[in-house]
């Protein structure tokens, strides 16, 4: 540990319980962190910890047990106090208005006046002034909606800074990062605990607690189960604290099948091209094919067109010039329902604004894009649909098990199993899988899920893309490798040549290789 | 959820406490009255400042006056026209009165379900048969009608007299065969006493909204008098308050209408068409109360005072004796039958 | 039951709060509200023409509520229902005008209905097809139309179809449906027909189509989350030209209540504002079908027992009572809410844009 542990902890919580309804999200869960440090808060899908946070910070008021923030007790405080303390807390999914400019957003509430307008070059001086001193760098002109998620992200934090706040709650941040963003986060939390700053860090990533925490508390279906120092545990001991069991972790599986066999060509990318909203083209003709039992992993920091492209692939955004084949078809001029009747399935990088209806039940979220095939003229076919949801709530592990439950209350964990059931499971015929950060925000038991239905699929004969900020994931997946940059394939290798090292230079624009 | 349901107790728990809450003099039970009597206004009736007023001041007056009761109604949509009617009747009133030309067949249709009822229409409207005569309305309803052209004729000429300006103004609420003689009275009382005169006439709409729509009154007036009009006369309901407004923005003159309206725009209101409809309330009630009802047309024009204009203390400034002179002569040769008044 | 719960318990705080309210509008009125009450409800629920009136009132709410509510599932504001029901109830008149007598009434009813649903059905598709071409705000054109359907028809009334010295065309030829009063004598005098039969079926048929049809599960999915219903495949442009055009044929099948079951004839202004309180209809219905049909009642029942009461409290108060039960829906239901938060904060950001 950096900091001696104090006499009066930033935050004690002790036996706080909290249901919803019949659903107990925590029943004892107890957390200690000392001011000064960075404390990692794990635990899977579905394990409290949000919950858990979101008492710490106001917004629920827990049905038992106690809170302390720096000596006081504030059990069942509301989100004004929390702020007032100091408490500050970063979601997992961002709450700014997206037409609004970053400085904006940050004096929401809070505006500073000159008279009965808005000082926008006081709050604009104000913000340009946090962001040096924290290194979280934003122009604070700029609208959110133009911002990409990694720098949404800073802005929430801060956000939450601007407000005065000492203790910081990140909800799984980096999630949405790309590895370069992450060593950012780092530096930032790092001058934060120098300024005595407290973190708590919600996250799954072990071998990022093990990089920046100081201590963990590990969380299981809704009670506290553990806190370690970080120095001295093992990233196998954290994960088999959290669910239980060991479990293997995302390695580079042993014989990845390296493209170039003799499979069918599924998908066919000529040329493809994309008006983007900044750059004239975010998608800068690009070419490439994907075989069956192929997974092609496009690595890159996030912004380069990732998003476009897949936008492009699955009919979303209109195409700027090129050609898609499916399966020897072209589908370019199909709309998104056409494409998916031809066999495409598509796992949307937002969960919550893509791939759910997020107050649809999960049997309805389960047809979404099938709507067709459980239907009839013109009625939907409600055994059919219930049936489905039955078998894919058992086949995917989805908790709780209650297909009537709106997909709102589910962790994100088990919604990204919702989507990931839909586009793959069932009796779907899948031909080309989209797979956009499958596993973002999702914890680690998930993610050993996600990956191997994702590999199951290539073994089934699928021709997969995917598509993630997680290096280690595209690596540990992919049979071959691009690297996107600037809307451009800068590099693209097999699977089996592919590392951190070689790939790194080409993400940061560095190098530079024809496609 | 508990707690939902615990503030939703208290709040029935306080209703029905109210319930109980009597303050002194509701619904005290009435004297025993000469006549019982029910008006009905138009939808957003009461309130106009002139023909729906009116009617409520003649029910007043026959309060004061004939010791009626008078029971007022004002619907809340159009079904509630008939409804408001039919609640008056089963009621068991002497006389049911509908304010407005609207209420044409639905007194029509009450009028045959409720034979011993009397009912009296306002601008009652007259069907003619195929042959194009005019057919009489039921035996137990009396249709009030005003010669309204007479009075439009005579403000008409006090318009163009007093005016320095060879044009005149007419703002009409919707464009309708009633408005239309109004503004047909009112042209040939121009004409009369100017023949080179012209009269520019302008309607707030085609439905019965441009009735109730003083910014738009507001707008044509002011267009108007911007053009170098220095009298408005205006027959558009509440609309006239926007010409009102108009004329004391503009410091021109405005002659209202059905009701003397000097105090919408003191100085600037030159005089009012009043149409007497408070008169002719008030003498069905009397007539009911007196046992001379009679089915049938009564129209009031001129002769019988249920049209006129206003010349009082208020106004006498602004109308030279000389004026003042001239238009009674016109009065006495309408009366008289000289002078004929076009009504469209 | 805790969906019901849920469901139910917000609109019972509003109306609470309104009862609350009514009270002490009545106190401040100097009467008593238990006799007021009673009045109220003896001219409504008490005695058959009452609850005839009623129940014709709240079958034409029904419509524009349906009209209403079923965009509102979808995502699209209808604020138009007031002229989509002018324009059906135009269309019904126009077709009994140009239909024979001698056609049974059964027939000519029939026709008169598709006239009214066609009526309403083109004056709601017109934003609708602006939305899914260009991208027009719903809200925008639905508000301009009503000037212009409601001035187009009155200019078409006035200057070529009225009877002289009224504001309705003549009295159509067929078409006429039986009143309840035909049924049973108590209902004398009342307007209410056999148009409420099917304004509850066309609400029982509206919520199959919502909940229990493809087409229904894409509106819902595109006015949840449209982009998510694009990812599934769902043609918004589609479900915005369908679900308009099925707002007005709703909204245009309340026409029908007045032209073919009271007056039979149409007349300028019969909706009277019915269009515009089917937004509240549908607010405190909750866009829920079960939900209008109730809703309707209740302000079928403001209405109908403000006329009762008329004689004691002035009209205005019964308006107000309505606003109350409106504003306190907004207050107490989460949905509502969360509409109203975010045309503040949209609100708000123009303020900024513009400082």
């Amino acid at each position: 540990m950096t900091a001696a542990p104090a006499a009066m902890p930033a935050i004690r919580l002790r036996g706080i319980a909290k249901s919803f309804g019949p659903v107990r999200a925590i029943r004892d869960a107890s957390l200690e962190v000392a001011t000064g440090e960075i404390h990692a808060l794990m635990g899977e899908n579905g394990a409290g910890k949000s919950t858990l946070m979101r008492v710490l910070a106001g917004m629920y008021t827990p049905d038992g047990g106690t809170a302390e923030v720096e000596g006081t007790e504030v059990t069942g405080w509301q989100t004004a106090d929390a702020i007032a303390a100091g408490v500050g807390m970063v979601h997992q999914h961002f709450m700014l208005v997206p037409t609004l400019t970053v400085a904006e957003n940050l004096v929401l509430g809070q505006e500073l006046m000159k008279g009965v307008t808005l000082d926008m070059a006081a709050a604009e001086r104000a913000v340009r002034d946090l962001s040096e001193r924290t290194g979280l760098r934003v122009d604070p002109t700029r609208k959110v909606s133009e911002l990409n998620v990694g720098e949404a992200q800073r802005v929430e934090i801060l956000k939450v800074l601007y407000r005065g706040a000492r203790i910081l709650v990140l909800d799984e941040p980096t999630a949405v990062l790309s590895p370069p963003e992450v060593q950012e986060l780092w530096e930032v939390l790092r001058t934060l605990r120098a300024n005595g700053g407290t973190v708590v860090l919600i996250t799954h990533k072990l071998d990022e607690v093990v990089a920046i925490s100081d201590t963990i508390t590990v969380m299981r279906a809704g009670e506290t189960v553990g806190r370690m120092a970080t120095q001295g545990t093992t990233p196998a001991d954290i994960a088999r604290a959290m669910v239980g069991r060991d479990v293997s972790l995302a390695q580079r599986e042993a014989g990845v099948r390296d493209s170039g066999g003799p499979a069918a060509a599924l998908l066919e990318v000529r040329d493809l091209a994309v008006a983007g909203a900044r750059r004239a083209r975010a998608v800068d003709g690009i070419s490439f094919t994907v075989s069956a039992g192929e997974i092609f992993g496009i690595a890159g920091v996030e912004g380069n067109g990732q998003t476009e492209l897949i936008e492009a692939l699955a009919g979303l955004a209109p195409l700027a010039g090129g050609s898609i084949r499916l399966g020897g078809r072209d589908v370019s001029t199909l709309d998104v329902r056409g494409r998916i009747d031809a066999g495409l399935s598509h796992i949307p990088e937002d969960r919550h604004r893509r791939g759910l209806v997020l107050d649809f039940s999960i049997a309805e979220n389960l047809i979404l894009g099938l709507q067709h095939r459980f239907s009839g003229a013109a009625q939907l076919d409600a055994p059919k649909i219930a049936t489905n949801a039955t078998s894919q709530v058992k086949t995917f592990d989805i908790r709780p098990p209650d297909s009537a439950l709106p997909a709102r209350a589910l962790s994100g964990g088990n919604q990204q199993k919702v989507v990931v059931a839909r586009e793959m499971g069932g009796e779907r015929p899948v031909r080309v899988l989209l797979a956009a950060q499958p596993t973002r925000g999702v914890d680690v038991g998930a993610i050993e899920f996600i990956h191997a239905r994702l590999r199951a699929a290539r073994d089934a004969g699928s021709a997969v893309v995917l598509v993630s900020a997680d290096l280690n994931e595209v690596l540990a997946l992919s049979s071959r490798v691009a690297v996107m940059y600037g809307g451009k394939f800068v590099c693209v290798v097999p699977g089996s040549e592919a590392t951190a090292a070689l790939l790194g230079p080409y993400m940061t624009g560095a190098a530079r290789g024809a496609a | 959820m508990n707690r939902l349901l615990a503030v939703i107790g208290a709040l029935l728990a306080v209703h029905v406490a109210l319930l109980f809450v009597r303050p002194g003099g509701a619904l005290a039970e009435p004297a025993v009255k000469s006549v019982r009597v029910g008006i009905v206004f138009d939808v957003g009736g009461r309130g106009d400042k002139s023909f729906n007023d009116g009617a409520y001041e003649g029910g007043e007056r026959a309060m004061r006056e004939l010791g009626a009761e008078v029971t007022f109604i004002e619907p809340g949509d159009g079904t509630d026209r008939e409804a408001g009617l039919r609640l008056l009747a089963a009621e068991g009133v002497d006389l049911v009165l509908g304010i407005g030309f609207i209420f044409t067949d639905d007194i029509a249709t009450l009028a045959r379900e409720y034979p011993n009822t009397r009912f009296g229409g306002i601008d009652y409207a007259l069907s003619t048969d195929a042959a194009g005569n005019v057919v009489p309305p039921p035996p137990n309803v009396t249709a009030l009608k005003f010669r309204e052209e007479e009075g439009s004729f005579l403000v008409g000429a006090l318009a163009v007299l007093v005016g320095r300006s060879k044009t005149v103004g007419f703002v009409g609420g919707m464009d309708s065969p009633l408005i239309r003689k109004f503004e047909a009275g009112y042209t040939a009382g121009v004409k009369h006493v100017c023949p080179e005169c012209t009269v520019v006439a302008q309607y707030a709409g085609v439905t019965p909204v441009a009735f109730r729509n003083p910014g738009r009154g507001k707008e044509l007036a002011l267009s108007q008098y911007q053009s170098g009009i220095d009298v408005i006369f205006h027959a558009s309901g509440s609309t006239g308050l926007g010409v009102f407004e108009a004329a004391r923005a503009q410091h021109k003159l405005a002659i209202g209408v059905d009701a003397d309206q000097f105090n919408e725009a003191p100085g600037f209101v030159l005089t009012s068409m009043v149409k007497g409809v408070d008169a002719a309330v008030y003498d069905a009630i009397k007539r009911v109360r007196d046992h001379t009802f009679q089915g049938g047309v009564s129209a009031f024009g001129l002769a019988e005072n249920g049209v006129g204009y206003v010349y009082d203390a208020n106004n006498r400034a602004l109308i030279p004796d000389a004026v003042r002179a001239r238009v009674e002569a016109i009065r006495a040769g309408i009366v008289a039958g000289r002078i004929k008044v076009p009504g469209k | 039951m805790r969906k019901l719960d849920e469901a139910l318990l917000p609109p019972a705080l509003a109306l609470a709060i309104a009862l609350v309210v009514g009270d002490l509008l009545i106190l401040s009125f100097g009467q008593s509200p238990g006799a007021v009450f009673a009045m109220l409800l003896e001219g409504t629920w008490g005695n058959a023409y009452g609850l005839g009136q009623t129940l014709y009132k709240a079958t034409t709410l029904i419509a524009t509520g349906l009209a209403v509510a079923i965009p509102l599932r979808a995502g699209l504001f209808n604020i138009g229902a007031e002229s989509q029901l002018a324009a059906g109830g135009f269309a019904a008149a126009l077709m009994g005008l140009a239909i024979p007598a001698s056609l049974p009434w059964p027939v000519a009813a029939a026709l008169c209905t598709v006239a009214a649903v066609v009526g309403g059905g083109l004056v709601g598709a017109i934003p609708g097809a602006l939305k899914a071409r260009f991208g027009a705000s719903e809200v925008i054109v639905t508000i301009m139309l009503n000037f212009i359907v409601l001035a187009l028809l009155n200019w078409i009334v006035a200057s070529h179809l009225h009877v002289p010295e009224s504001l309705h065309t003549p009295e159509i030829h067929s078409g006429g449906v039986p009143r309840f009063a035909d049924f049973s004598a108590v209902f004398r005098g009342s307007a209410a027909n056999v148009t409420l039969v099917g304004a509850i079926g066309v609400a029982i048929g509206a919520w199959w189509f919502l909940f229990r049809t493809r087409a229904g599960y894409e509106l819902r999915a595109a006015g949840l989350q449209a982009e998510a219903a694009r990812t599934g495949g769902v043609r918004l442009p589609r479900v915005w030209l369908v679900t308009m055009t099925l707002g007005g044929a709703l909204a245009g099948l309340g026409g029908v209540n007045y032209v073919l079951g009271y007056k039979h004839y149409y007349e300028e202004g019969f909706g009277s504002g019915a269009g515009f309180l089917g937004i509240a209809v549908a607010l405190v219905g909750r866009n829920h079908p079960v939900g209008v049909i109730f809703a309707a009642l209740l302000f079928a029942t403001l209405s109908q027992g403000g006329l009762a009461v008329n004689a004691v409290v002035p009209k205005q108060m019964m308006d107000v009572l309505q606003a109350v039960v409106i504003l306190a829906v907004a207050v107490c239901v989460p949905e509502v809410r969360r509409v109203l938060q975010d045309a503040a904060r949209r609100a708000v950001m123009r303020g900024t844009a513009a400082s």
